[in-house]
């Protein structure tokens, strides 16, 4: 194991050395995106600089506002229309591509997997899409009776032809007497698609928030809701039926499988309990200031961040909760178990390196650590400093964590750290593939999952050992080596 | 003789349709074939030479048939007084949607349909008071608007507006051959108006290439939707119309403009008694203030 593992002077030395071929402006400021993990060290700002411009002339994997909001934050609320409005490609490009489960039958009570957009011409951007924006509200309204609401989520032009869509939204809402919200998230706006997150939680508190602020709610001592869980192949569903068994009730789902109701129905929660940090912290923060409703932190990758997490959860309730608590960590200890035995043994001591989005390069760490696994450098597409000071405690001392790294800077790293497995997405699946390296999606959970809770777990160890200990892996050589040897050994024989 | 693309910029309000429609009208008088684009969503670049309230534009008419696509060039293209072609690009109402963008499209239609293959002499873009984006530069882009003429008058902010205009000019000299051709007075009577404009002209490197008194008759025609050669080709303004054209088709003047910073164009006005030598005194005061 000692021969695995970097000194800081080591993992220092990596980073200069990985960044010698920049010009020297571009070397300066990457450096600052770049640093050796030291969990002595409180604060992240210190060691590492985050949420800023991507140079121009790298490959960035990141997205934009229009990801943010439409893909991310509002997409997954299954009973409204989110009208991409603006040209077609933003809607049909991104379509249904984030596996945001959901319940019901698309086309009539949900509408999680459609595109609708305003598919702007010529025209459109010349003369304004207002006109043609209420036009469709109206036709989604005759076509697609039990929505429940819609939004307007902006494309980039809109934020240079003007259209009025708050005015549209105003309008619309008189006429069909159902919420309509103008989102302002087009793409040009910020440096990824974190500003996309935010705008979309400030949408969610100007529009939707405050809409049952003065209907009866029939509500119980044990009301949680889960924020920032997309469900992302079924993930909010293996964590919600945890929450449960520990006998609190889940009045809310953020947004994956999540409807309007649930959204204007969540400052009636006694706790909000937030899942992905960074993209739905802002909206947390405003229910604490205006509903006073605290919230809480959790992690539900891995028995061991389940086990802290429940224990947390249950610590803001009384005993019975509690109780409960310990009860169902008690009643799948025999289950994850049996995933350790099975699957420790074949993964112990193998090392990871990830780079992911929100909320997973440090959620997941826990996960691999208790398959034996270690996460040997970790990064953030779009974090923040907060995100990073978050990461440092669950990083081991020298490690390598680097934010918005460009695709040069990650090839390189992985060549000379050589990880046994690498946890990325779809921009970065191939080129370590072909590399050699056992490669898993982990935004998408590469088309499996679902990875939180106990059950998830099962399925995380699975997909790793799947993965990891494929047979294909050995085979993969460029056949201008295999020749090579193989004419060596001609020669050896001859 | 090759075509000679020209293009009218200036402050908003000084006159450049009407002062273009009657030049234009001069310059078909004497047998040149050319052709009006208007690039202005007003659309009323062309009306004195096709007796119209407002011709159908580009964009309007692409917006009903769907795409510009969908558009023929005989659709958008009317031929008025003297066999003058003309054409609007159009664009949106004040406050919505994207005038520039507009522009572009249009232009861009006219090139591919041809409208430039005809054997014209002249094609005039008659542009939107002020270059506000972009799409407003399309007309002196690389391969369109090789002169450029600038409409002014005496007043500061048609000054300015012409030193503005100038600046942008500058930008597309360096990467193109788009030229400042010179500067056309139409005149507003304000005291040594010429000599000012004159002067003007010879800060920024090119000429003035005629002064445009000012005529009721212009405005008589107007009310007729017509050009004053049209309206009354006998009277005095019709004969200045006519000396402007014969200048502009004679012009080979074209310079790279050397457009002056804002405190040469004062002290200029200064010197001609336009403007007041400043007072650094009175500066943020208000009325109360400066009473007391």
């Amino acid at each position: 194991m000692s021969t695995n593992h970097m000194t800081p002077e080591e993992t220092q030395a990596l980073i200069q050395e990985v960044l010698e071929v920049y010009p020297e402006d571009a070397k300066k400021d990457r450096a600052k995106h770049l640093m050796v993990n030291d969990q002595e060290v409180e604060q992240s700002k210190k060691c590492i600089t985050s949420n800023r411009k991507s140079l121009p002339g790298v490959m960035t994997v990141r997205g934009c506002a229009y990801a943010g909001s439409k893909g991310v934050v509002w997409g997954p609320i299954k009973d409204m229309v989110h009208i991409s409005h603006g040209p077609v490609g933003c809607g049909q490009y991104s379509r249904a591509g984030r596996r945001n489960y959901y319940v019901g039958t698309t086309g009539i009570n949900t509408f999680g997997t459609m595109n609708f957009t305003s598919d702007f011409q010529e025209k459109d951007i010349v003369f304004g899409g207002d006109k043609k924006l209420s036009k469709i509200m109206l036709e989604i309204e005759e076509l697609f009776p039990l929505n429940k609401g819609i939004t307007i989520q902006s494309e980039c032009p809109i934020g240079l032809i003007g259209d009025d869509i708050e005015a549209i939204a105003k309008q619309t809402t008189k006429d069909v007497k159902k919420p309509v919200v103008p989102v302002r998230c087009e793409g040009f706006r910020g440096v990824s698609q974190s500003l996309g997150h935010h705008i979309a939680n400030d949408a969610i508190r100007d529009w939707v928030l405050h809409n049952r602020d003065n209907d009866a709610f029939d509500d119980t001592p044990y009301d949680v809701t889960i924020i920032g869980d997309y469900n992302i192949g079924g993930d909010a569903w293996s964590s919600r039926t945890l929450l449960e068994e520990m006998g609190l009730r889940v009045i809310a789902q953020w947004s994956g499988d999540g409807t309007l109701a649930e959204m204007e129905n969540t400052p009636k929660a006694k706790l909000n309990l937030l899942h992905c940090y960074r993209s739905m912290n802002y909206i947390s923060r405003h229910m604490e200031e205006k509903y006073g409703i605290p919230w809480k932190e959790y992690n539900f990758f891995g028995p061991t961040k389940i086990a802290e997490s429940l224990r947390d959860i249950a610590s803001f309730f009384d005993d019975t909760i509690k109780a409960n608590t310990e009860k169902v960590i008690e009643k799948y200890r025999a289950e994850y178990q049996a995933v350790i035995d099975k699957y420790k043994p074949r993964l112990e001591g193998k090392r990871v390196m990830l780079y992911v989005g929100g909320l997973r390069p440090r959620h997941v760490i826990g996960a691999y650590e208790d398959l034996g696994m270690e996460v040997v450098g970790t990064g953030y597409e779009f974090g923040h400093n907060d995100d990073y000071d978050r990461t440092i405690k669950e990083m081991g001392n020298a490690t390598l964590i680097f934010d918005d790294v460009t695709g040069y800077e990650f090839e390189e790293f992985v060549k000379r750290v050589k990880p046994d497995l690498i946890g990325s997405g779809i921009k970065e699946k191939y080129i370590f593939q072909k590399m050699g390296i056992p490669f898993r999606q982990m935004h998408s959970w590469d088309y499996s999952g679902p990875y939180h809770g106990y059950d998830g777990f099962a399925i995380f160890a699975r997909d790793m050992d799947m993965t990891l200990n494929n047979p294909c892996w050995s085979k993969v050589k460029v056949p201008w080596l295999i020749e090579d040897e193989e004419e060596t050994a001609v020669a050896a024989s001859a | 003789m090759a075509m000679r693309q020209c293009a009218i910029y200036g402050k908003g309000g000084i006159g450049k349709s009407t002062t273009t429609q009657n030049l234009v009208a001069g310059i078909a008088e004497l047998g040149k074939k050319v052709m009006i684009v208007g690039c202005d969503p007003k659309a009323d670049s062309t009306r004195l030479i096709l007796h119209a309230k407002a011709q159908n534009t580009i964009m309007e008419m692409a917006a009903e048939a769907g795409t510009v696509e969908d558009l023929e060039l005989e659709d958008v293209l009317k031929t008025g007084y003297s066999n003058i072609k003309c054409v609007e690009s159009g664009g949106p109402e004040p406050g919505v949607g994207c005038a520039g963008r507009g522009v572009i499209t249009a232009i861009n239609f006219l090139e591919e349909e041809g409208a430039y293959e005809e054997d014209l002499d002249f094609v005039f873009y008659d542009v939107l008071g002020d270059v506000v984006c972009g799409g407003f530069a399309m007309p002196i882009r690389e391969n369109k608007a090789q002169e450029i003429y600038i409409v002014c008058s005496g007043e500061m902010m048609a000054m300015y507006a012409a030193n503005n205009i100038s600046k942008g000019i500058v930008k597309y000299a360096n990467s193109g051959s788009v030229r400042l051709a010179g500067l056309i007075c139409n005149s507003r009577e304000t005291d040594r108006e010429d000599e000012l404009i004159m002067e003007l002209a010879n800060r920024l490197g090119t000429t003035m290439i005629h002064f445009v008194p000012r005529d009721n008759i212009v405005q008589r025609a107007e009310i007729r939707r017509m050009t004053v050669i049209e309206y009354d080709p006998t009277c005095k303004q019709a004969a200045e119309y006519r000396t402007l054209a014969n200048k502009i088709i004679e012009n080979d003047n074209l310079n790279i403009p050397t457009p002056i910073t804002m405190d040469e164009l004062e002290e200029l006005l200064m010197e001609f008694g336009i403007m007041d030598v400043e007072d650094e005194e009175i500066i943020g005061q208000t009325a109360e203030a400066e009473t007391t």
